[in-house]
């Protein structure tokens, strides 16, 4: 087991792994900025960071303890349904294992592995996104704390690029918001790798399981525009 | 075919998982796939609707669609009734329709791949851009060849000012030649510009409104496939 993501020797993959351009789909998303512009709960700035820090807390927290419980080495079709007991909203479980279908490939041009091979093969329709990364972070040797860091970031990082397109938001002030939260995203990673290690103990329950309301309805909805920048 | 096993055994980290492998397992060519690029307007939905009505009784066509808003493009095919429904498959991009065509294929593989598995043996698979400048170019990981259309009427300097899909693309079409005269392009200059861009790489002039306007393409097309199944990218 590696130790936590202070490790010095392999910080590099998990830079690899987490630029925002490592082509996994992720560019055609939005976070559920998309439909929050269109309804004015981002407006600005100081709107986008209260959105990213909701999102950060709830389904960040969830997404980022089950990509640290799969970079652990718990069995990712467990995992994949804890997921999915997490997702009470079909768009977003859609979204979530297109995206994850699409990070399978390219966690297997970049790290390959047999674990990876197993998981598309059990789910080639895509296991949820979380549970590909974490099995991605584990077969670049990094470990379960870098797997939440990935995921954590992700999940403001999505949100605030797109919010520069759909807003023309200074791209200044967006990435301002992301350096405002990460503190935050510090926290939110290291609880949700504490979480994944209570899974020993206490099973797959001890995942968390915030939920965001918000984000699930409108996710929903924007599911169903006819028109639409973004995938979701 | 025994010597690729031994290579899989020996170098398992070759293959990557987009485009690159022409043949499938079994070891049939999989489906050609070739890219339309080019500014808004200037054709390229047309183009590809011409196309396969050109094209569809000779051969098995899918179309993969990047709107850049959701679905207009797609719908614009099915109302033309250009191919059955569920030929066509409209991708979005987010906002960036160069980034879904060159920087991260994904979304647009995954379409490409749930054609071929869903829709039976396909010959050719069209993926249309959305419209972009002109430095927006496909992957070579997504296409095996792209076609880039201009028009006559988007100024008749684009061929000399270049940029990568002119210059590069595998076949350049230069569209609505009936406008050059509304528009004052000197199609004699257009020609000469891209010759000088584009050396022997072919260039067709066309009026796709025109009945049979698409032949030159069509054509291209047909010999590109020619070529693709006797086992020549």
């Amino acid at each position: 087991m590696k130790k936590g993501g202070l490790h010095p020797m392999n910080r590099a993959a998990l830079f690899v792994l987490a630029d925002g351009r490592f082509p996994a789909g992720g560019h055609a998303h939005s976070g559920g900025a998309e439909p929050a512009v269109a309804a004015g709960r981002i407006r600005d700035a100081d709107s986008l960071e209260g959105f990213c820090r909701g999102r950060l807390h709830t389904a960040g927290l969830v997404a980022a303890a089950l990509a640290a419980a799969a970079a652990a080495g718990h069995d990712p079709l467990a995992l994949d349904e804890a997921a999915d007991a997490r997702t009470p909203v079909q768009a977003l479980r859609t979204t979530a294992r297109k995206l994850g279908r699409q990070m399978m490939r390219a966690a297997r041009a970049t790290w390959p592995s047999p674990e990876l091979d197993r998981l598309a093969a059990a789910r080639p329709q895509g296991a949820h996104q979380p549970v590909v990364l974490g099995l991605a972070v584990r077969s670049a040797g990094l470990a379960p704390l870098d797997a939440a860091y990935a995921m954590a970031y992700e999940t403001v990082s999505g949100p605030a690029t797109a919010t520069v397109r759909l807003l023309s938001l200074d791209p200044f002030d967006a990435t301002a918001v992301l350096a405002r939260l990460a503190p935050e995203l510090d926290q939110v990673a290291a609880a949700a790798t504490r979480a994944a290690q209570h899974i020993l103990e206490e099973g797959i329950d001890a995942l968390p399981a915030a939920s965001a309301p918000l984000l699930d309805i409108s996710a929903q909805q924007h599911a169903t525009w006819p028109v639409r920048l973004f995938a979701s | 075919m025994h010597l690729g096993h031994d290579l899989d055994e020996k170098f398992p980290h070759r293959h990557t998982y987009s485009a690159a492998a022409p043949e499938h397992p079994d070891g049939t060519r999989r489906a050609l796939r070739i890219g339309l690029g080019g500014p808004v307007g200037s054709g390229k939905t047309a183009t590809v609707a011409a196309l396969c009505r050109a094209l569809r009784t000779e051969m098995s066509i899918a179309v993969v669609t990047n709107d850049i808003y959701t679905r207009e493009d797609a719908d614009f095919l099915l109302r033309e009734a250009v191919l059955p429904p569920e030929r066509i498959q409209a991708v979005e991009t987010g906002a960036c329709p160069h980034t879904a065509i060159r920087d991260d294929i994904s979304a647009n593989l995954e379409a490409v791949e749930d054609l071929e598995n869903e829709t039976g043996p396909l010959d050719l698979i069209l993926v249309e851009s959305g419209g972009d400048n002109l430095t927006a170019t496909f992957s070579k990981g997504l296409v095996d060849a792209q076609i880039f259309v201009i028009d006559v009427a988007g100024g008749d300097d684009i061929p000399r000012k270049g940029g990568p899909g002119v210059t590069t693309a595998d076949l350049l079409v230069i569209n609505k030649t009936d406008l050059a005269p509304h528009v004052g392009s000197d199609l004699e200059g257009m020609a000469r510009d891209a010759e000088a861009q584009r050396g022997d790489l072919p260039v067709t002039f066309t009026s796709l409104k025109d009945e049979g306007g698409v032949k030159p393409v069509a054509d291209w097309v047909r010999e590109r496939l020619t070529h693709w199944t006797a086992g020549r990218a």
